[in-house]
């Protein structure tokens, strides 16, 4: 298990490394310098170069940023005057972080509870619907079901806040655009675990026991079930935080994903840097506590991954 | 008993000389009464009575259809502004309407479809085809050199796919062949993978030994006996990767990388519906129903496809 951890956290450390390195290089080969505006004269241009070391050797500068980097100073803005991309991220990142646990949480207990019910009544009813509502939530995209509720649900109907995100209210119409998606992919995996795990032996060792139809559904099937579901929780992640990217900013939430979408439109390339950076390092970082935790929960992926 | 037996039978009184061979024809006894069933038949038949990937089959070939011909049905171009008739709701000149620009939205819609399930596929396809290459080296020659491509693919998957998308578009600009051109360097990762399992699988089997103890060379073995005993699998994940090109080009148009006005996709119309959505609704919910009913179209003739060409899914 040592030894596991240690390469799957060298192999964190590494991705995260190329990435930064793949955001200095991109930002490098953009065309032209910040300040090769013609109204600029050449002295000013050369001065405010040097200021930025932007005229010395790519290695050197390299070096810098990595040591900027290491001390947690991603730059300044080039949109919002005199503010750092840092503070702008420490203002932001309560709201992406709030709507992306609740988008979370919601995903993850409906979408379990649709599939577990569906698979217990496979071929009823309620297991059409519940399939209806998945392939729905995989096929329609988070931004269309975005502006599909707020136009229906809260301009049409009035039901709920428009945009923003203030109170309770505020809250449910993005968590649920955000979630939809994710839930459906989530019950779908769930409906199709326990179908296999049913036809299992131990199943069958239970039943023979005499245990309640509640037990072995609870203790043997579900518990079984839920392993391969660990595996995506990853993938979970990232989806719910890409999509904070257009559901921000469809309902004006002011979170780190609405400065993304902004920083790109605006060319803003510290905003866009910093945030990538800030994003795939939280990303890596949950995908390798999602290894560690299969391999905690799963110790047959451990003696998988060697072979 | 016997005698029962024989009453039924009506046996009773037929003398046993009456019974003898008739004649035996090797020929006849050999001969296929009905017509072979083949692998891909065989997938084609069980993919028929799937209902719901029928319908989605249809959704396709009307869609794929109509983004053919539509534009030319109407007398509208989609690039040209009526300044006069901006907004229009749909009625019998303009079919679906026209947008914030006076232009034709139902030509908007046919030259957007154009360009996603251009985009869909051709990505798609590219996709394919590097992560066979590339996963098949790896598999095939195995050693240092799998070890290194798999330590890349690796890393490289761990950057999430939209990040990662976003940075190379903000260099290489946006456009249609940026897209494209972003999407295979992306994509090919997951395909590599699946690819390389399959091959270091069926490199072990027994006909790949009989047909490399015949002489067989490395570029028979590959096109002639791992590509075909590969292609279900690689076909499902093509169909899968088409709705995911779709999905991924309308998020970028939706943040502002998608391709450039006047040229348009769906996503750009959604995007620019959804600005005016309030005023104007059917601007976004046309866009929106033929994206998610394609994409709900794909999804269902994909999982149709992978029940009918997965024999390890069949159960």
């Amino acid at each position: 298990m040592g030894k596991y951890i240690v390469k799957r956290f060298f192999i964190s450390v590494v991705t995260i490394l190329v990435l930064i390195t793949i955001v200095f290089v991109l930002v490098r080969l953009l065309p032209g310098d910040p300040f090769s505006d013609p109204l600029v004269p050449d002295e000013i241009r050369l001065r405010m170069l040097s200021y930025y070391g932007l005229d010395r050797p790519v290695l050197e500068q390299y070096g810098l940023y990595m040591k900027n980097l290491m001390q947690g100073d991603l730059g300044y803005s080039l949109r919002f005057k005199g503010r750092t991309v840092n503070r702008i991220i420490a203002d932001s990142f309560p709201y992406s972080l709030d709507l992306g646990l609740r988008a979370l949480f919601t995903a993850a207990f409906a979408g379990l509870f649709l599939g577990i019910t569906s698979a217990l009544n496979k071929d009823k009813k309620w297991d059409g619907l519940t399939m209806l509502i998945a392939i729905v939530g995989v096929s329609v995209p988070s931004f269309i079901m975005a502006s599909l509720l707020q136009y229906f649900l809260s301009f049409k109907l009035g039901l709920f806040p428009v945009a923003q995100y203030r109170s309770f209210m505020h809250t449910i119409l993005p968590t649920f655009a955000l979630s939809l998606g994710t839930l459906a992919v989530l019950a779908r995996l769930m409906r199709t675990s326990m179908l296999d795990v049913v036809g299992m032996d131990y199943i069958k060792n239970a039943k023979a026991k005499g245990l309640s139809q509640f037990q072995i559904t609870w203790k043997h099937q579900i518990r079984n079930a839920i392993l391969p579901i660990v595996t995506i929780l990853g993938m979970t992640v990232a989806s719910l935080l890409t999509g904070t990217f257009v559901i921000e900013n469809i309902f004006a939430i002011p979170g780190m994903g609405k400065h993304y979408v902004m920083g790109i439109q605006n060319l803003d390339y510290p905003m866009i840097s910093g945030l990538t950076i800030v994003y795939g390092t939280f990303l890596v970082f949950s995908q390798f506590l999602v290894d560690i935790l299969y391999g905690f929960i799963d110790p047959r992926i451990r003696v998988d991954k060697k072979n | 008993m016997s005698d029962i037996m024989s009453d039924v039978l009506g046996l009773v009184d037929i003398p046993l000389e009456e019974f003898g061979v008739l004649g035996k024809d090797e020929y006849v006894s050999e001969v296929v009464n009905r017509p072979s069933v083949g692998y891909w038949k065989d997938a084609w038949r069980r993919l028929r009575k799937n209902k719901l990937a029928m319908i989605g089959l249809c959704i396709i070939i009307i869609y794929t259809i109509m983004a053919i011909i539509g534009p030319w049905m109407t007398s509208f171009s989609y690039r040209t502004n009526y300044l006069m008739e901006t907004n229009i709701r749909p009625n019998a000149q303009h079919w679906f309407g026209t947008d914030v620009l006076g232009r034709d939205l139902w030509a908007r819609v046919w030259v957007g479809a154009r360009i996603s399930l251009f985009i869909g596929l051709v990505a798609a396809l590219v996709q394919t085809f590097l992560g066979i290459l590339i996963g098949g080296v790896a598999g095939y020659f195995g050693g240092n050199l799998d070890l290194v491509i798999m330590r890349i693919v690796d890393i490289l998957s761990g950057i999430p796919f939209l990040i990662f998308v976003i940075l190379i578009m903000m260099v290489i600009g946006s456009g249609l062949f940026p897209i494209i051109i972003t999407f295979a360097i992306t994509g090919w990762l997951g395909m590599a993978r699946l690819v390389r399992g399959q091959v270091l699988q069926l490199k072990e089997q027994d006909f790949m030994t009989a047909a490399k103890a015949m002489g067989a060379s490395s570029s028979r073995l590959i096109l002639k006996h791992l590509i075909p005993n590969m292609s279900g699998v690689i076909i499902v994940t093509l169909t899968m990767r088409i709705p995911q090109a779709i999905f991924t080009e309308a998020f970028l148009s939706y943040i502002g990388l998608g391709v450039k006005p006047p040229m348009t996709s769906w996503g750009q119309l959604a995007n620019a519906g959804g600005q005016v959505m309030q005023v104007h609704p059917y601007q976004l919910l046309i866009p929106a129903f033929f994206i998610s009913t394609m994409m709900l179209a794909l999804q269902l003739f994909g999982d149709g496809l992978r029940d009918a060409l997965d024999p390890k899914l069949r159960k």
